[in-house]
């Protein structure tokens, strides 16, 4: 971060603006519950990533984690989310996310790097839970917009408790 | 008002209509009468446990002391503690425990503690200490729990006051079968292995899918919970009966991404699975997959390429244990509960999950996942994948689990109806979607909280006798 030019600045804030953007559209289609449009922000090689509560660091290669989606199981999640049957979301629970400390850690060829921190307010049964935790993206800069190649989520909580269960996407 | 707790923790509660009382009339009344919390009436072939069973917070000041506080509670495995000097701290009842392998190698688990003035000395859920320094006045104890160092001990009278009484206090009973860690907090309890009775022998049928007899848990834990009652899960995780309705959403992502296979002739197997009591009040059911599962069924699902491994450790599997065995390990789904509070479901992948209650309406859960000790690579990964599917707070049913379980609470509360039915099967040799298994936890559990002995924990003598040898096909 030495070099402090007017341009690199300027980039920096707009490639910031961008990433911001890109982040809070996307927890306004979950929050929409627009899914078959959350699933169109993925490339195909996409990977979805919840470590464990006691183990941020975890690597799904050889870790249990929460959640290890390829673009596969992620169009089953959609899939299921979408169906009556799903029935912890069924009827969908009311959800608010809010995204916030948005940074950009590093862009490389078309590929950028940004974390953003974030609350989930779920709302079903008369109980109100709050999900709380850092994205981490690789996006793939597209030009008008992104594409998410990889999407990191980890839980700051030391237990899902008393969500009870990571239904709704985090 | 003005009565003793014993005395409060004391229930009124009718079968045959009464209406539980409010209650404050209750603990007013203080009469208990638990006799009627199950209905185990064979000839009518009906089986009832009455809900106050999973709302009272009487029954639950009860199950504390006389469930808990009396049985052989899972605590850890021994893979968790590999080296000396690694610890685990787990909750058990409301309990701190210091689970970890001391500098000699053995295992010894802790009252988390400080035998001075009460501070908790293990103050991180997992790590590798050789001491451990209460961080209040500095007491220190060595890994074996013994008092090793305190500040300014020359202020201690040692008339009455021993080092050697001052150390960590030790769980009243610890002891493992097959890397599994139990603990007991009662001061006179009948030996693990008479404890776990048929259970072990299920326990054996999980372990010898390991070429080692080893398994060993993946890093990682799922934590969550359930706003239910925690004797829900228990059924819930032996219950066979809910699979097609609560779970479609994932069965169907199986058959549709090549995760069920039926061959040829195979498909007179589906059918054929069974209930058992296996004393005490654990109990399993034991079912042909038709599902993938990692030790040694492949399903296309799987990918080719890691077709060979797993074929070739199926083989090895009939080498080791014989074809019959060898099927049985490698073919069958165990759900398998162990009273009052574990369940190991070798089901697709392999899953430890024990939970403990915080009110009658609330538990905290947790879960590992199982795999023999030498398994890594591509082998690992398909296991963790076969594994989130289906299970833990993320997967594709667990949710609704926790989702049913919460439902019933709520409907409990809903009022109208004092009884849940647990009577299927009853006249029939129980398959695995009767309800035997849940029949045989409640009968035990009742007589927990009756302080009576059982003998038989089945509907009739000799029925839902667990297999030793045979294969159950169809």
């Amino acid at each position: 971060m030495s070099d402090t030019t007017l341009a690199t600045v300027t980039d920096r804030m707009l490639m910031r603006l961008r990433v911001e953007e890109f982040i809070v559209e996307e927890a306004a289609i979950l929050d929409e519950w627009r899914l078959d449009d959350w699933l169109e922000l993925f490339t195909e090689d996409a990977s979805y990533v919840v470590p464990t509560t006691d183990l941020a660091s975890g690597d799904p290669t050889h870790n249990l984690t929460l959640i290890d989606d390829d673009y596969l199981r992620l169009t089953w999640r959609v899939n299921r989310l979408k169906s009556r049957h799903a029935h912890r979301e069924f009827p969908w629970s009311r959800t608010r996310r809010q995204i916030t400390n948005v940074r950009v850690l590093e862009v490389s060829g078309d590929e950028v790097r940004a974390e953003a921190a974030v609350v989930v307010h779920r709302f079903r049964h008369g109980h109100r839970d709050s999900f709380i935790g850092l994205y981490r993206f690789r996006l793939v800069d597209a030009g008008e917009s992104f594409k998410i190649r990889h999407r990191r989520a980890e839980l700051d909580m030391e237990r899902l408790s008393p969500n009870g269960a990571l239904s709704m996407v985090f | 008002v003005g009565l003793k707790r014993s005395q409060r923790s004391v229930l009124l509660h009718y079968a045959g209509g009464a209406e539980l009382r409010s209650r404050q009339e209750l603990s007013f009344v203080g009469v208990i009468d638990t006799s009627r919390l199950v209905v185990d009436d064979g000839e009518a072939k009906l089986f009832r446990v009455h809900r106050s069973s999973m709302t009272s917070p009487e029954i639950f000041e009860l199950e504390r002391a006389r469930v808990f506080d009396r049985c052989w509670l899972y605590l850890g495995h021994d893979s968790e503690i590999p080296e000396p000097g690694d610890f685990q701290r787990r909750t058990l009842n409301g309990r701190s425990i210091m689970f970890l392998r001391s500098d000699d190698g053995e295992v010894r688990a802790f009252h988390n503690t400080c035998p001075h003035r009460g501070a908790i000395v293990c103050r991180r859920d997992s790590g590798n200490q050789r001491v451990f320094q209460c961080f209040y006045h500095a007491w220190t104890f060595d890994s074996r729990g013994k008092l090793t160092g305190m500040p300014a001990k020359e202020g201690y009278d040692d008339t009455g006051f021993d080092r050697a009484e001052r150390g960590l206090t030790h769980v009243a009973h610890l002891d493992s079968y097959r890397g599994f860690w139990f603990l007991s907090f009662a001061p006179e309890t009948v030996s693990l292995r008479d404890y776990l009775a048929g259970a072990a022998e299920v326990i054996d049928l999980i372990v010898d899918q390991s070429p080692s007899g080893e398994l060993r848990i993946a890093h990682g834990t799922h934590k969550y919970s359930s706003r239910a009652n925690w004797k829900l899960l228990a059924e819930n995780s032996v219950d066979g009966y809910h699979g097609v309705p609560t779970h479609q959403t994932y069965l169907d992502y199986l058959t549709k991404a090549g995760g069920l296979r039926v061959d040829e002739g195979e498909g007179k197997k589906l059918g054929a699975g069974r209930a058992y009591s296996l004393g005490n009040g654990h109990a399993v059911i034991e079912y042909w997959a038709p599902w993938g599962r990692p030790v040694a069924r492949w399903v296309p699902q799987m990918g080719e390429e890691i077709r060979p491994e797993i074929e070739a450790n199926r083989r090895a599997l009939d080498e080791r244990h014989g074809p019959d065995r060898g099927e049985r390990i490698a073919e069958f789904n165990r759900n398998l509960v162990i009273f009052p509070n574990l369940v190991i479901n070798d089901i697709m992948a392999v899953t430890i999950r024990t939970f403990h209650p915080l009110a009658p309406d609330m538990m905290e859960i947790s879960a590992w996942a199982l795999a023999p000790a030498e398994e890594g690579g591509d082998r690992l990964r398909t296991r963790l994948h076969n594994f989130l599917e289906f299970l833990g707070p993320g997967g594709l049913a667990t949710p609704d689990d926790v989702e049913a379980l919460e439902s019933c609470q709520i409907g409990f509360a809903a009022g109208g109806q004092e009884w849940n039915d647990i009577s299927r099967g009853l006249g029939r040799e129980p398959m695995d979607n009767d309800e035997l298994q849940m029949r045989t936890y409640w009968r035990q559990w009742h007589a927990c909280i009756e302080e009576r002995e059982l003998t038989d924990w089945s509907d009739r003598p000799g029925v839902g006798v667990f297999p030793s040898e045979a294969v159950v096909t169809g």
